[in-house]
């Protein structure tokens, strides 16, 4: 068996497929560099990152892949599933073995489980779209921590940027402990110095704004009213909004 | 002592919390929640952006989307319809929001990523012209004064005038006006102060809205335009006699004018038991609902006439089976499909095979012969699937083999108690 070291970054990533090419062997195996050494290595090579390397795989793979089928890529990358790299790996390696482009190709079974994870991640970043709640600070800033299960909120923020234009705010993802902060020009990444302004998912009280939690109430009340109790569903309701995303929702707090 | 300003702060919070909890408990019922069909991106120092798909903000716990601010300007109402719990013989809280209360919570709950944005309604006060101009007056001052940029859907009242429905979509992205049941003698017998003209009217208002708007955006690209994302309607199921066939011969005749985006079925929940006009019944027509809306996707998105769905020997839909596989049971002779060959049209029509596969089936098979096992990967359901296709190496066990009715009974035996599987039907619109 072959192993691969690398740093676990995407850059490293492709940089491994680069070095593979290069010296005509591919891991059968994807460790990180102070992963223990499997018993039965026969070979161990460790990658070092390198930016231009990592471009030129990238800059081939963009010749080869429609936009849509890169940006699936970088998904699968972020879905921060066990072994999402050497489902990578596979995946950029058929493609560039093949003369036309295997996107399509779902029967496939390393394409359709490409296709299948991006969609897990995309699904996420939707539910982050979803399910966000702002609250809205002393200071004018409006606060909303989540905790996806893939590293999915970098690949919202255009949408917030879009839409929350004319309000500061902070998205701030506490599982890997760093966010966003918008001051009404740019989005720039963070991390927080202490956790401890939201206990229990909720904004610190003595920060709030005035009127925040009027509107929180007020939210609550609302959605409480909105239930038909004929037609209570419990099962129905936990499959469309996932129990795991309701310590950060106002309305299930 | 508190200062007094703080005291009438206090007290319009509870007045304005009281005066939520009426107008939502209030509009509730109205079930087309979509805020979908329209793409606008934020405008320069406004709130908000209106994406083209409706994003679901919330769900209620029987497992409706939240997505809108769904509220009643007031649920004060001359009428009486019998089916409406607002009707003014109702004995319940009433209450009415300024123009100002409404624009701050819907800008607020916009802010903190609650909403998508409003769906504005009212009980009709006074007259129908009166209470239009009191609604389009709201969402005038969301988009002008307060540049609010996000989906507002508006109820039509029943009998506007022509000007008041022109000025409503300057505003609003999407208008409606219910028709409620297909035939107007129903209508008159539940709602005695409506009728067909009070509803086809304001529909071909925004009809010629709209088709004079795109014609006047054709020579000014910069003209304002006209309900963006087109009008719905809904009907109530159940309460009067109309069978299916007649509900979607309406709605398929509704499709016919352009501007129609969704017809929404709404399953009769009796609130006013008290109703001798209306129908007891113990449980709202859940099931049937489900088919209704199954049925309107195969005409949408399936390529399915109406008179495929149903017909004079079947006027109504199966209540065990969805409409798809209930049609597929009818005509065997179209069975089996060779999902190497076939046109995507006929692939659609395979029972367990929904838009999402067959096109991928479509896209694959370029490369390979399609396996059983590709199929159940690119999310076929097989268990419906087998007997009605042809793929390489399948056995060949199809409908004409089995019959129909065996075909039937296998998939509809019942693993579960009687009221879970009601649950599970109400669950999914997709074609498994
Ligand atoms: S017009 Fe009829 S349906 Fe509308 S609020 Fe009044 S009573 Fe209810």
């Amino acid at each position: 068996m072959i192993v691969f070291r690398y740093d676990k970054t995407y850059e490293g990533l492709l940089t491994a497929v680069f070095d593979a090419y290069f010296r005509k062997t591919f891991p059968d195996k994807l460790l990180g560099t102070d992963d223990i050494e499997p018993m039965f290595a026969e070979e161990s090579f460790t990658v070092i990152t390198q930016s231009d390397k990592a471009a030129r795989v990238w800059k081939s793979l963009e010749k080869k892949l429609s936009a849509n089928a890169c940006n699936m890529l970088t998904y699968v990358w972020l879905s921060e599933e066990e072994g999402s790299d050497e489902l990578l790996f596979q995946y950029i390696r058929k493609t560039v073995d093949s003369k036309r482009t295997i996107e399509t190709n779902f029967a496939d079974e390393v394409v359709l489980k490409v296709h299948k994870l991006a969609m897990k991640v995309s699904k996420e970043r939707l539910r982050m779209i979803q399910f966000v709640r702002f609250q809205k600070a002393a200071d004018d800033v409006f606060f909303a921590p989540v905790s996806p299960d893939h590293n999915c909120l970098p690949l919202a923020i255009d949408h917030f940027q879009d839409r929350f234009a004319d309000q500061k705010w902070i998205l701030y993802d506490t599982k890997r402990d760093y966010g966003f902060y918008y001051d009404l020009k740019t989005v720039t990444e963070m991390t927080l110095e202490t956790s401890a302004l939201f206990p229990e998912g909720k904004l610190d009280e003595a920060l709030m704004a005035e009127d925040e939690k009027l509107f929180q109430q007020l939210w609550k009340t609302y959605f409480k009213s909105m239930a038909i109790k004929e037609r209570i569903n419990p099962k129905l309701h936990r499959q469309l909004m996932p129990k795991r995303y309701w310590k950060y929702m106002t309305e299930k707090q | 002592m508190f200062p007094s300003k703080w005291l009438t702060l206090y007290s319009m919070n509870e007045a304005i919390l009281e005066k939520l909890k009426v107008l939502a408990e209030s509009a509730k019922y109205d079930v087309s929640c979509a805020s979908s069909g329209t793409t606008r991106k934020n405008i320069p120092g406004g709130i908000g952006n209106a994406q083209g798909w409706g994003i679901c903000h919330s769900f209620t716990e029987d497992g409706r989307c939240v997505s809108l601010l769904k509220i009643m300007l007031t649920n004060h109402c001359i009428y009486d319809c019998a089916y409406c719990i607002n009707r003014r013989s109702n004995d319940l809280p009433r209450a009415t929001f300024s123009v100002s209360e409404l624009v701050e919570l819907t800008i607020e709950f916009y802010r903190r990523n609650y909403i998508e944005g409003l769906f504005l309604s009212s009980g009709v006060v006074r007259n129908p012209d009166y209470t239009m101009e009191r609604l389009v007056r709201a969402i005038k001052d969301l988009r002008t004064v307060h540049r609010f940029n996000g989906y507002i859907h508006m109820k039509s009242i029943p009998g506007a005038s022509e000007q008041l429905v022109r000025e409503a979509g300057l505003y609003a992205d999407r208008l409606s006006v219910n028709v409620e049941f297909p035939t107007e003698q129903n209508l008159k017998l539940l709602a005695p102060e409506k009728d067909h003209a009070s509803v086809y009217k304001p529909m071909s208002f925004i009809q010629q809205g709209m088709l004079e708007n795109k014609e006047d955006r054709r020579k000014f690209r910069s003209a304002p335009r006209f309900a963006p994302a087109g009008q719905s309607t809904q009907m109530i199921v159940g309460a009067t006699s109309e069978n299916d066939k007649q509900i979607l011969q309406t709605s398929a005749a509704l499709y016919q004018r352009p501007s129609m985006k969704r017809v929404y079925y709404s399953g009769f929940i009796p609130v006013n038991s008290y109703d001798n006009r209306l129908p007891a019944l113990k449980q709202p027509p859940l099931v049937r609902e489900n088919r209704l809306y199954q049925a309107d996707w195969l005409m949408r998105f399936y390529e399915f006439k109406v008179d495929e769905i149903v017909d004079d020997r079947y006027p109504d839909l199966d209540l065990e089976i969805d409409p798809k596989l209930s049609w597929a049971l009818r005509h065997p002779e179209v069975f089996p499909v060779d999902v190497n060959k076939a046109d995507y049209s006929l692939i659609l029509r395979i029972p367990g095979i929904g838009v999402k596969s067959a096109k991928l089936i479509v896209m694959s098979r370029r490369y390979a012969k399609i396996t059983g096992s590709a199929l159940k990967k690119m999310g076929v359901v097989m268990k419906k699937a087998q007997y009605f296709i042809t793929c390489n190496e399948l056995p060949v066990h199809t409908v004409h083999e089995a019959s129909p009715e065996y075909v039937r009974k296998v998939l509809t035996e019942k693993k579960l108690p009687k009221s879970k599987q009601i649950d599970q039907q109400q669950l999914s619109l997709i074609f498994e």
